[in-house]
């Protein structure tokens, strides 16, 4: 069935109350649907800002009002389902069930229920803040974890990925003892490869950040709280807090038996459809922010999901003029907004001690790395662009106090880099 | 338009230049600089700016 025209546009029940639905939400209005909007969010808050958790709340404390986003007049009408969870769906019926039992009906869905953070399935004391296992997710986690990194005490950072460094970074600057704890070889190996990592490295621990990488934690040691890591190694850690920083899962389980592709968050088209396992989409079903799992055409055609904090945003706005013109039945007009090329450019950054780490682009799915701006002496703390290439295109750029230095190439992102002809990237005027 | 951006907040990190390049500009310096009484046809980058920006630290109060 082709978009039925609803009175008023029908229902859009948007799931997940974060970053990512609130854009989605605003989307839909600016879009001109003008029908009824439901928000469901388990937090018990508005939606808010969540980098600074790991920075700014730890250091110096922070209140849900510092961090809440401003919400448009445009949403002042919408419903918010604030501390409800989705635990059910179907799509065929076009209905969401509750944690209360009550069962929703829609005539558009938005899936924004986004991550959380795994735990390590290792042996000890439970996981749980009252057993000094923290992890990072939230603005209660931020409010329990603050309380806990005093002067002096030990931390045991397990993961050494945006997280977790920062959070080792925050709690080093507050005079905590800290070990950082990862598998991996180096910190944020993973997102900037070896090169970057390296030297991220040297400056972290020339800051006082100790690292323990190549080994993963065995068991937690303690009864009733954590005292302490045994690493794979079979050296001991002495610890008073534990940050568990090693991934998250997704929160797709509500969407299951729907016939969905949720290998890895959810598969969706560059519409944003909710993709069947047979490849068709979904019209009507939309995913956003970190659980979106779609191509980026500055690199390839292949199905990607990424965790950058511009994500929810960019997928929030795409989501409202197509689900705005399907719920209001123009076939020709949802064709069209169906086919508009949706190429967003993920940014992430990363505060650490004085430092500020910026990445455009996709870096991890480059397969060369270039120094463009600044020198990886190994000694020297200086500003430092790194390019990330494949084939000729630059698909991601790494900025480490840099910001200026990399705005230039931001913009040839998507485009052929060649060596030592920097003026072949500057566009060809054609002759009057 | 009146945008108003809150310098205690902003970080400098540079995505409303990205955004909306007519109205904010990362200086030679690194620090921001942008029009305060922007042209009406900047609205929907200068919207996008608020969006983007990591620290909130944009408004437009017109």
């Amino acid at each position: 069935m082709a978009g039925a025209s609803r009175p008023g546009g029908g229902r859009v029940v948007v799931v997940g109350g974060s970053l990512g639905g609130l854009r989605a939400a605003e989307s839909l209005r600016s879009a001109g649907f003008a029908g009824r909007l439901t928000v469901v969010s388990e937090e018990p808050w508005f939606p808010y800002n969540r980098p600074p958790l790991s920075k700014e709340a730890l250091r110096a404390g922070v209140e849900h009002a510092t961090l809440e986003f401003r919400r448009r007049e445009s949403v002042a009408d919408v419903e918010w389902r604030l501390g409800s969870r989705a635990v059910a769906s179907d799509l065929a019926e076009r209905t969401v069930t509750l944690d209360d039992g009550e069962v929703v009906s829609w005539d558009g869905l938005v899936a924004a229920t986004g991550l959380r953070p795994r735990r390590l399935p290792v042996p000890g004391p439970p996981p749980l803040a009252a057993a000094d296992r923290y992890v990072l997710r939230t603005l209660d986690d931020a409010v329990a974890l603050r309380e806990r990194v005093r002067p002096g005490t030990r931390v045991v950072v397990a993961g050494a990925g945006f997280i977790g460094c920062e959070v080792a970074a925050t709690a080093r600057a507050l005079s905590c003892d800290v070990v950082n704890v990862a598998v991996d070889a180096r910190p944020m190996i993973r997102p900037l490869g070896e090169l970057l990592a390296a030297e991220l490295q040297r400056r972290l621990e020339r800051r006082g950040l100790a690292f323990r990488l190549g080994v993963g934690i065995e068991r937690f040691l303690g009864e009733d709280r954590v005292e302490g890591v045994r690493l794979s190694d079979g050296t001991e850690l002495p610890a008073d807090v534990v940050v568990e920083a090693v991934g998250s899962r997704c929160n797709t389980e509500w969407l299951d038996g729907n016939g969905l592709d949720l290998t890895d968050g959810v598969l969706a088209d560059g519409a944003l459809r909710m993709l069947r396992v047979d490849g068709t989409p979904v019209d009507g079903a939309h995913v956003v922010g970190d659980l979106a799992r779609f191509p980026y055409p500055i690199v390839d055609d292949a199905p990607r999901r990424i965790e950058h904090w511009s994500l929810p945003t960019d997928t929030g706005r795409r989501v409202g003029p197509v689900l705005a013109t399907w719920l209001a039945g123009d076939v020709a007009a949802y064709a069209e907004v169906v086919a508009r090329p949706f190429s967003p450019i993920p940014s992430f950054w990363s505060d650490l001690f004085e430092m500020r780490l910026q990445s455009f682009g996709l870096p991890d799915a480059g397969e060369e790395v270039r120094v463009l701006e600044g020198d990886l002496d190994g000694v020297h703390d200086g500003p430092v662009v790194v390019g990330y290439l494949r084939g000729d295109v630059l698909v991601g750029v790494v900025a480490l106090d840099a910001t200026k230095q990399a705005m230039p190439y931001r913009a040839r992102l998507g485009r052929p880099e060649h060596p030592g002809r920097p003026e072949s990237t500057t566009p060809v005027r054609q002759s009057p | 338009m009146h945008v108003i951006v809150d310098l205690d907040v902003c970080q400098n990190h540079g995505q409303c230049a990205f955004a909306a390049p007519d109205v904010f500009q990362i200086n030679a310096d690194g620090e921001l600089e942008y029009v305060e009484h922007p042209p009406d046809d900047q609205r929907a980058a200068v919207e996008d700016a608020v969006d983007v920006c990591p620290v909130q630290a944009i408004r437009v109060a017109d």
